[in-house]
C-alpha cells in the first residue's frame, strides 16, 4: 500500500515484516483499538436515527471494500457491484427462510455462493482486460436484476422475500440496538482480512497486475487466475454486506439493486481513496452523510426563497442524485487519491506543526 | 437510471395463437431493422469518441436525451417550427459537446482509463438526474411533425417517422463515410486515432480533432435522440439507448465505425427476434430487454475483438 508512514527520520525499516507492519505507530494501533472500544458503546449512547445511519454504514463499507479490492487494488471497473450485494442478500434470506438455516451460517453461506457467481462472470477476465472487463460487468448487472425479477422462488418477485432475524446462542439480535453488534463484528472482521491480503502474497499479486500487467505476468503471476480472484473476492465481499443488509431489513424487496446503487458503490471506493482500506470506510461515511445532510440543508431551507426558486422538497431526490455524480467527477479531477490522501496529508501537516515546511 | 427499456416503434400488445405468425415476423424485422440502424448511429459516435480520444463514453446516452429534451423544450414552449428547432439543438448539441470536452474530459487526458470511465459514469448520472430536475419523469409526447402518418411501400403499410427515421439513419451513416474518407478533417480524425504522436508531428491539432471528435458525436446523438423522441415521446427511458450501444460495439469490435453500424443493425433485429420468439413460444416475458446482454457476455468469451475490431496486440 502506498501508505506514507509517520515515521521520524533516520527510522528504517530492516525487514520485511517490519515493512508490512499494519500499524507502524504505537500510537495507531491504541486509536484503532480506542475507536472500536468507543463503537462497542453507541448503542448506549446514540439515538435510534444515529445507529441505522452507522449500521448502514457498516453494510456497505463491507461491500465497498469488496469493491476495492477489484478496482483499486486488481485496477478494474466494476459496475455490477450491486447485482452481487442483492444476490448475496437474496441468497441469505433464501437460505434463512426456505431452508432454515440458522442465520449465522447463512450470511457466510450466502458470501460463497454470491463469489462462486463473481467468478462465473469474472471468466471472461481470462481473456480480456480492462474496457472489456467493464462491459462484462454491466451485462453481470443486467443479467443478475433479470434474474432477480424472473426467480419467484427465490425472490418472491413482487413480493419482498422475507429474512429471519439473526439468532445466535438463543440471543435474537434485531432492532437497531443489538444488530449494531453484529454489523460491527462483520466489519472489524472484514476490515482485518483485506488489510491482512493486501500483506500476502496475493495481495501484491492483485497489486502487480494493476500497476503493469505484462512485468506481473513475466514475473510468474497467473493473470487469469488473479483476474478471476478478485472478482470472486470482490464478490465475496458483496454477498457479505448483502446478506447483513437482508437480515437487517428482515424483507428484501428487488428495488435498490439497480444500477445506481452500483455506482454509489464506486463512488464510495473512489471518494475514499483507490487501495486504501482506511479510505474506503471514509468513502462510505462520506456518501451516507451526503444524503442525510442534504435533507437537512433542505430543511433548513424550507419555506425560504431558494426553496421555492428550486422547489427543493420535490427534487431532492434528483439533487441527491446530481451530487452523487458531481461529487464522483469533482474527485477525480481534484482530488484523485480520495479522501485517505487528503487524511494523510492533514496528519502530515500537524506532525510537523508549526514548522510545515 | 438507464433502466426502463427504449424500445422503439410498436409492440405487439395480443399475442396471436396462431401456429407461425408470419405477419408478425416481418414486421418484427423491419421494426428490429429499423431500431437497428439507429443503434447503429448511436454506436457509431460512441466509437467515434472511442477511436478519436480512447474515451469509454458511458454518458451517450445521457447525450441523446438532452439533444431530445432541447429539440422537445424549443418545439413546444417556444413553438418554433422544426425545420428551426432542429437545427438550433444540433448546433446546442456542438457547442455542448466541445464544452464537455474542454471542461471535463480534456483534464482527464494522461490519467488512467479507469478514472476516466468513472468520469464519464459520474457525467451521465448528473445529466440523467438534471434532465429529471429540469424536465419532470413523465413522458412527453413529441409534436407532430409529418402530416401523412403512413406511407405505402412496397405494399407494406409503414408509418413516416419510421421511414423518415431509416432514411436519416442512413443518410448519417453516409454521410459519416465521406467524411472519414474524402475530407481533410476525416483524414486527421484517422490519423490522430492511428498514432496522436504521429499526427502531431504532421501538424494535426490533437485538442482541436478530440473536440470535434465530442462534438460530431453530440451531433450524431441528438439526431438519434430526436428521432426517437418523434416515435416514443421524450423520457428518461430513452438514455437506455446509451446501454443498447454496449452489446452493438462490442459484437462489431470497439474500434470500428462499420462494425459499430453492423453490431447495431444485427443487435436491433436479435432484439425483435427474440421477441418474435417468446412472445410465440417462450412467454418468459420481455426476453427482448435482456437478450443482447447474453449475447454480449458470450462474445466477449468467444470472440473478444468483435467482428471487426483490431485485435491488440502487446509490445514490451
Amino acid at each position: 500500500m502506498a501508505m506514507q508512514s509517520l515515521l521520524p527520520a533516520g527510522d528504517f525499516r530492516t525487514t520485511y515484516a517490519a515493512d508490512t507492519v499494519i500499524f507502524p505507530t504505537a500510537a495507531g494501533r491504541y486509536a484503532a483499538i480506542a475507536v472500536v472500544a468507543l463503537l462497542c458503546f453507541a448503542p448506549l449512547v446514540l439515538s435510534q436515527y444515529w445507529l441505522s445511519i452507522l449500521i448502514q454504514i457498516g453494510y456497505l463499507a463491507i461491500a465497498a471494500l469488496g469493491l476495492n479490492i477489484m478496482v483499486g487494488f486488481t485496477g478494474q471497473i466494476s459496475i455490477g457491484h450491486a447485482a452481487f450485494f442483492g444476490l448475496g442478500a437474496f441468497t441469505s434470506a433464501y437460505l434463512s427462510a426456505k431452508l432454515s438455516v440458522p442465520v449465522f451460517f447463512s450470511i457466510p453461506l450466502a458470501a460463497l455462493i454470491t463469489a462462486g457467481v463473481g467468478l462465473v462472470f469474472g471468466l471472461p477476465a481470462a481473456r480480456l482486460k480492462g474496457l472489456y472487463l467493464v462491459i462484462a460487468t454491466l451485462a453481470a448487472q443486467y443479467i443478475l436484476l433479470d434474474f432477480f425479477s424472473r426467480a419467484e422462488w427465490f425472490t418472491g418477485g413482487v413480493v419482498p422475500a422475507i429474512a429471519q432475524p439473526f439468532r445466535i446462542f438463543g440471543f435474537t439480535l434485531r432492532g437497531d440496538h443489538r444488530y449494531f453488534y453484529v454489523v460491527l463484528v462483520y466489519l472489524v472482521l472484514s476490515t482485518i482480512l483485506v488489510t491482512n491480503l493486501m500483506r500476502s502474497r496475493d495481495g501484491r499479486a492483485l497489486v502487480a497486475v494493476r500497476d503493469h500487467y505484462l512485468s506481473a505476468e513475466i514475473m510468474g503471476i497467473n493473470l487469469t487466475k488473479y483476474r478471476t480472484l478478485s472478482f470472486g473476492l470482490a464478490a465475496f465481499y458483496a454477498g457479505i454486506g448483502g446478506a447483513l443488509y437482508a437480515h437487517y431489513q428482515e424483507v428484501v424487496s428487488n428495488e435498490g439493486f439497480t444500477i445506481d446503487r452500483s455506482i454509489l458503490f464506486l463512488a464510495m471506493v473512489i471518494i475514499g481513496g483507490l487501495g486504501s482500506v482506511m479510505g474506503t470506510l471514509m468513502g462510505t461515511i462520506f456518501m451516507v452523510l451526503l444524503p442525510e445532510v442534504m435533507e437537512w440543508v433542505s430543511a433548513l431551507l424550507r419555506g425560504g426563497s431558494i426553496d421555492q426558486a428550486l422547489a427543493l422538497r420535490n427534487n431532492i431526490a434528483f439533487l441527491r442524485e446530481i451530487a452523487i455524480g458531481l461529487v464522483i467527477v469533482l474527485f477525480l479531477v481534484f482530488e484523485p487519491d480520495g479522501l485517505a490522501h487528503r487524511w494523510r496529508r492533514i496528519k502530515a501537516y500537524w506532525k510537523l506543526y508549526p514548522f510545515s515546511y | 437510471m438507464l433502466t426502463s427499456p427504449a424500445s422503439l416503434a410498436w409492440r405487439p400488445s395480443e399475442r396471436k395463437t396462431h401456429p407461425m405468425n408470419t405477419q408478425l415476423l416481418i414486421q418484427l424485422l423491419a421494426n428490429g431493422l429499423i431500431v437497428g440502424t439507429l443503434y447503429g448511429v448511436v454506436a457509431m459516435s460512441f466509437v467515434l469518441i472511442y477511436k478519436a480520444t480512447q474515451v469509454v463514453n458511458f454518458a451517450q446516452g445521457e447525450l441523446l436525451l438532452i439533444g431530445a429534451w432541447v429539440c422537445w423544450w424549443l418545439l413546444t414552449k417556444y413553438q418554433l417550427p422544426f425545420y428551426l428547432g432542429m437545427p438550433i439543438t444540433l448546433v446546442f448539441m456542438l457547442i455542448f459537446g466541445v464544452a464537455l470536452q474542454v471542461i471535463v474530459l480534456r483534464p482527464m487526458i494522461g490519467e488512467p482509463v479507469i478514472s476516466v470511465i468513472m468520469v464519464t459514469i459520474g457525467l451521465s448520472t448528473v445529466f440523467q438526474a438534471a434532465m429529471k430536475w429540469i424536465f419532470g419523469t413523465n413522458l412527453q409526447p413529441f409534436p407532430p411533425i409529418f402530416e401523412t402518418q403512413t406511407m405505402n411501400v412496397l405494399s407494406l403499410q409503414i408509418q413516416t417517422v419510421y421511414l423518415m427515421s431509416l432514411v436519416v439513419s442512413v443518410a448519417m451513416m453516409g454521410a459519416m463515410a465521406w467524411f472519414f474518407h474524402s475530407s481533410k478533417y476525416g483524414l486527421a480524425m484517422r490519423a490522430t486515432a492511428f498514432n496522436q504522436q504521429v499526427a502531431q508531428s504532421l501538424g494535426i491539432s490533437v485538442k482541436t480533432v478530440f473536440a470535434m471528435a465530442w462534438a460530431i458525436s453530440a451531433v450524431l446523438s441528438a439526431v438519434a435522440g430526436v428521432i426517437v423522441a418523434v416515435v416514443n415521446g421524450v423520457s428518461a427511458g430513452l438514455s437506455g439507448y446509451g446501454i443498447k450501444v454496449f452489446p452493438a460495439v462490442i459484437l462489431g469490435g470497439l474500434d470500428s465505425i462499420a462494425g459499430a453500424v453492423l453490431g447495431g443493425i444485427i443487435i436491433g433485429l436479435l432484439e425483435n427476434l427474440a421477441h418474435f420468439v417468446d412472445s410465440q413460444y417462450l412467454h418468459w416475458g420481455n426476453l427482448y430487454e435482456i437478450a443482447p446482454f447474453y449475447v454480449l457476455i458470450i462474445i466477449l468469451m468467444i470472440k473478444p475483438y468483435g467482428l471487426f475490431g483490431t485485435k491488440d496486440i502487446e509490445r514490451i
